[in-house]
């Protein structure tokens, strides 16, 4: 069957009903460029979304040299086909007629082009100058989470071994540290346990702090598949905010925004005092379970339910649905990872999965997710503050293992402490320690916390700041040299999604101008900076991709992420493949801890784990006494108060996000026709309750301000959470006359002018989602409408006259399925 | 009075003196963020130590104060933070942050042994009261030590090789 959607007005588009353990039906989603058809497209390329962390894979239609649209694969495991809006539309970006085409240095405070040679000597000459005066540590990188895996690890490795810093982080920190953290608390190595098949199996399907819907809208298409089929799974949501995945909730939570850990051990409490666990799993395979059941005793529901604020008869049902789970899926995401005591909410995730034995097994698994598309990369080649491959800083053979990869001495990487986090990397550039950095792939401009000092960090003289990105973006602005990069389907690669699989991502068309991809300008660097292993030769002999990617295989081998059954023949042509993947299973592994635990041994394990109230660290004589058997661990957390709880000067709680048709910081989406114009600018959202006590509707412009800044939004009334306020985060300045920030004429427009500089203390991921701010009416809407959608989590209450978003014949996509799968999938 | 009363006075000044210490270097270090929000964390630990102390020793004839000792006023934070924020992009500070670290750690080392012998006597006088309330309190000091001990291993690597 055949039908043509308007894919911003239905972002999911149609279904696909299925059966419980049936097999999710395939439907093709195309989207084409306006007067082309099928027929005319002359190549298709395969390759796969970087635009969140689903791993949609899909082809590239290319015709005369330029993409003319893209088409969901319907061989691979992830999508079956489907594609979700900002797949659909945004491949339209990469054609922007402001690319940079050209490297820019600063000369006389102003941005002039130049040429490739001009503005690598550039930072050679910095890089060489720092080195000789003051240290590797004077030198910092900051990436990203929507590189190649190729880019990552010649990054970690010219990094932690070239210059021999231990500063390199990415901007993975804010989104997806907490995931890898608390992975390692319980499991004692990263690594994703669960997949998203799951979801095919599940009987419950737990989503904590995930707008699932709008996050990987992709496999919320797959749960509403499910929900339309036979014998259906019942969900538990917990959200402030009234996304899509609360409106099909069995059990919709919406506690006090920074009180996870209030919630998730009344949950526990519940589950252990009726005995709804798995004694024989606990005793097989887990160490800690005693003390767990001691801390959660007096968290009962009645307590939590003055603690987070929601009636304790719901926490009771929400205890009973997960406890009565036959087969429990639970996803995690920012409603956990960027709130107050990340890590100690997202291990209670995992430790109510243990106590249950909900692991291991078709439709039993946990998904701590990831937000961006190639997040797990920087991950695993240890370009987000871990060294490569899953391997222990604080483990001498570990480190001596990557020497021996790398053939350099242990002590050329840096190991006497752990590998510095983001937010510690601008502390040291705003204190002055850190004098260069190198930020590849993202906007810290924007996306970082409390903006104005950001601004202040960067634009500061003494620092020299790299920026390698496809547009002038807010922090592009604020650099001394600017480089212009080569984006997807541009250049060749890998990555790997939230659920481990691996996809190639294919060159379809050349970059534009003289822009680069990110691989050749790292090796370029190298090379001018000569840098040589322990024998003299090369430290980074690989010239291309693919030999990067066969160097990662050998630095990956024998590792949890183990690539060495993997080539680009074998992800060439069919599905991607879920890693460990080694040449005796070229299938890959579906699922992690089928059989045990496996890499939580102290020989094994990444990390020896920390305090998760203080981050500090256990070593690895504790972990030794605490965990020998290399057993999974249940590690139990108290409530702590609020670091900013609301006061009667910011008497409300300021919660921040995406929505679905944007991404970021809005480089690639605010560049896109039909996602700029369904979300085509700020807005704040707040509770009828709210709205009524202050006389505030629809429309009306406010601002909203916290000790750090302040932005201005016209307001949307929505069924939120009462005390609460929500702005989404991808709106910068890059699309005002302001440039980088706000100025005299146009106010705060990034949720970030007012997020506090805060991190949790084990994970370090900053606190998006918990800063106190006020709110004051600007002036009276006057009949216009606030510019957030009406299609998700910020829809209006009934009558509010707001015109639904719609994309028009510009956003119409075609839609096939098998007739014969979504007629048998219907049955229920 | 007796060793065991000793013990409570001596652990009741050090758990009050530590919660002042905290709040005080959290002021200092505003712009070390992590240092800031952290140390407020641990001196509720300690606070609620001088209060569960001051409550335990009446039972031994002692009269110690509950309140947790007075927070900095909010005029000693706000030039604290000032003055640290004044000093933010300069890297001689960091040297100033070592040595509260420092301070911190082993004014809770000193804790940490009182509680230890504040356990010993408990069950050499088999003391259950006493008892519970070393053996619950104790592990949040040496958390405390482990804080200061895992910061200062994390950043002087960094602080003292750039001076």
């Amino acid at each position: 069957m055949e039908e043509s959607v308007d894919r911003i007005a239905e972002p999911w588009g149609g279904r696909t009903p299925y059966a419980r353990h049936g097999a999710w039906p395939t439907r093709v989603d195309t989207h084409l460029a306006e007067g082309v058809t099928e027929e005319e497209v002359q190549r298709w390329v395969q390759s796969a979304s970087i635009l969140h962390s689903d791993g949609d894979a899909m082809d590239i239609a290319v015709k005369d040299g330029r993409m003319v649209g893209v088409r969901g694969r319907a061989v691979d495991r992830v999508n079956r086909g489907r594609l979700g809006p900002k797949d659909l539309f945004a491949w339209q970006a990469n054609a922007s007629p402001d690319r940079l085409t050209r490297p820019l240095v600063r000369q006389d405070g102003r941005l002039v082009e130049t040429d490739w040679p001009t503005a690598m000597d550039r930072i050679v000459a910095r890089s060489r100058e720092l080195l000789e005066e003051r240290g590797p540590g004077s030198i910092g990188f900051y990436t990203t989470g929507q590189l190649f895996l190729e880019e990552y690890y010649t990054l970690a490795v010219l990094a932690r071994a070239g210059i021999g810093t231990n500063h390199l982080d990415g901007n993975t920190r804010l989104c997806t540290s907490t995931a890898a953290e608390a992975l390692k608390e319980s499991f004692g190595c990263d690594g994703q346990p669960g997949s998203y098949d799951d979801i095919d199996h599940a009987d419950v399907i737990a989503l904590f702090g995930h707008n699932l819907a709008e996050t990987q809208p992709v496999q919320w298409m797959r749960i509403l598949d499910r929900l339309e089929g036979a014998d259906p799974p019942r969900l538990v949501c917990v959200d402030p905010r009234p996304t899509r995945v609360a409106r099909r909730a069995t059990v919709h939570l919406a506690p006090r925004v920074g009180t996870n850990v209030a919630l998730l051990n009344a949950l526990l409490h519940e589950t252990i005092r009726h005995d709804r666990v798995d004694h024989e799993y606990i005793e097989a395979h887990t160490v800690g379970f005693e003390e767990l059941a001691a801390r959660v005793k007096d968290c009962t529901a009645e307590w939590a339910a003055a603690v987070c604020d929601v009636p304790a008869r719901l926490i009771v049902e929400a205890a009973e649905v997960l406890g009565g789970a036959d087969r429990l899926l639970s996803t995690v995401l920012q409603g956990v990872y960027q709130s107050h005591q990340a890590t100690a909410a997202a291990v209670q995730i995992n430790n109510l999965h243990l106590i249950r034995g909900m692991l291991g097994r078709p439709g039993a698994g946990v998904l701590q997710m990831n937000g961006q598309p190639t997040a797990q990369n920087t991950r695993e080649c240890g370009a987000n503050g871990d060294l490569p491959g899953f391997r222990n800083w604080e483990n001498d053979e570990h480190v001596a293992d990557l020497a021996r990869v790398w053939n350099v001495e242990p002590a050329t990487i840096p190991h006497y402490a752990p590998p510095t986090h983001a937010m510690q990397m601008f502390r040291y550039a705003e204190q002055g320690s850190i004098r260069m950095l190198w930020i590849s792939g993202t906007n810290p401009a924007v996306s970082l916390p409390e903006l104005s000092r950001i601004r202040s960090i960067l634009s500061g003289e003494r620092l020299f700041v790299v920026v390698q990105d496809l547009f002038l973006t807010e922090t592009a602005q604020l650099a001394d040299v600017v480089l212009p990069a080569a984006t997807w389907g541009e250049k060749t690669g890998t990555f790997t999604n939230a659920d481990r699989t691996v996809h190639l991502s294919d060159k379809a068309v050349e970059p534009p101008g003289e822009a680069r991809p990110d691989l050749d300008i790292f090796l370029d660097y190298a090379a001018r900076m000569d840098f040589r292993d322990k024998d003299g030769d090369p430290l980074i002999p690989w010239r291309d991709p693919e030999s990067a990617f066969e160097a990662w295989k050998r630095c990956s081998a024998g590792r949890p992420c183990d690539y060495t059954g993997l080539s680009y023949g074998l992800l060439r042509g069919g599905s991607g493949i879920q890693w460990p993947c080694t040449e005796d299973d070229p299938s890959g592994t579906a699922r992690l801890y089928t059989d045990g635990i496996s890499w939580a041994h102290p020989d094994r394990c990444e990390a020896y784990g920390k305090d998760l109230v203080t981050g500090a660290s256990s070593g690895v004589v504790e972990y030794r006494s605490l965990n020998p058997d290399g057993k999974a661990m249940l590690k139990a957390a108290e409530f702590m108060p609020l670091h900013e709880a609301p006061s009667e000067e910011y008497p409300f709680q300021l919660t921040t996000g995406r929505t679905v048709y944007h991404f970021h910081t809005r480089t690639k989406t605010g560049r896109t026709p039909q996602l700029n114009a369904a979300a085509p600018d700020v807005w704040v959202e707040i509770s009828e309750a709210d709205a009524a006590a202050r006389d505030l509707a629809e429309g009306d412009l406010v601002e909203v301000g916290s000790p750090r800044g302040s932005l201005r939004g016209r307001l949307r009334v929505t069924g939120l959470r009462r005390g609460t306020l929500f702005v989404p985060f991808h709106y910068g300045y890059w699309d005002t006359p302001a440039g980088f920030g706000p100025n005299a004429t146009v106010p705060g427009r990034a949720a970030n002018e007012t997020t506090v500089t805060d991190w949790d203390a084990a994970s370090k991921q900053p606190l998006f989602k918990t800063a106190a701010a006020t709110l004051t009416l600007v002036e009276k809407g006057g009949g216009q409408h606030s510019p957030a959608p009406t299609t998700t989590a910020s829809e209006p209450g009934p009558d509010s006259g707001v015109p639904a978003t719609e994309g028009g014949p510009d956003a119409r996509v075609r839609q096939s399925t098998d007739d014969a799968t979504s007629r048998e999938g219907g049955r229920r | 009075m007796n060793g065991t009363s000793l013990t409570l006075r001596v652990l009741h000044h050090g758990e009050r003196h530590l919660a002042e210490e905290l709040l005080t270097v959290a002021d200092r270090h505003s712009t070390e963020h992590e240092v800031h929000h952290v140390a407020k964390d641990l001196a509720g630990w300690s606070r609620e130590h001088v209060e569960r102390l001051a409550v335990t020793g009446r039972a031994y004839g002692l009269e110690l104060d509950e309140s947790p000792g007075k927070p900095p006023s909010g005029l000693l934070t706000m030039m604290r933070e000032k003055a640290a924020q004044a000093v933010g992009h300069r890297p001689e500070p960091g040297l100033l942050l070592l040595r509260d670290l420092r301070d911190l750690h082993l004014d809770a080392a000193e804790n940490s042994l009182y509680w230890e012998m504040l356990a010993q006597v408990a069950q050499a006088s088999k003391d259950s009261r006493l008892l519970e309330l070393a053996s619950s309190c104790h592990p949040r000091t040496l958390r405390q030590m482990r804080w200061t001990n895992t910061m200062i291993k994390n950043i002087s690597p960094q602080l003292l090789s750039s001076l």
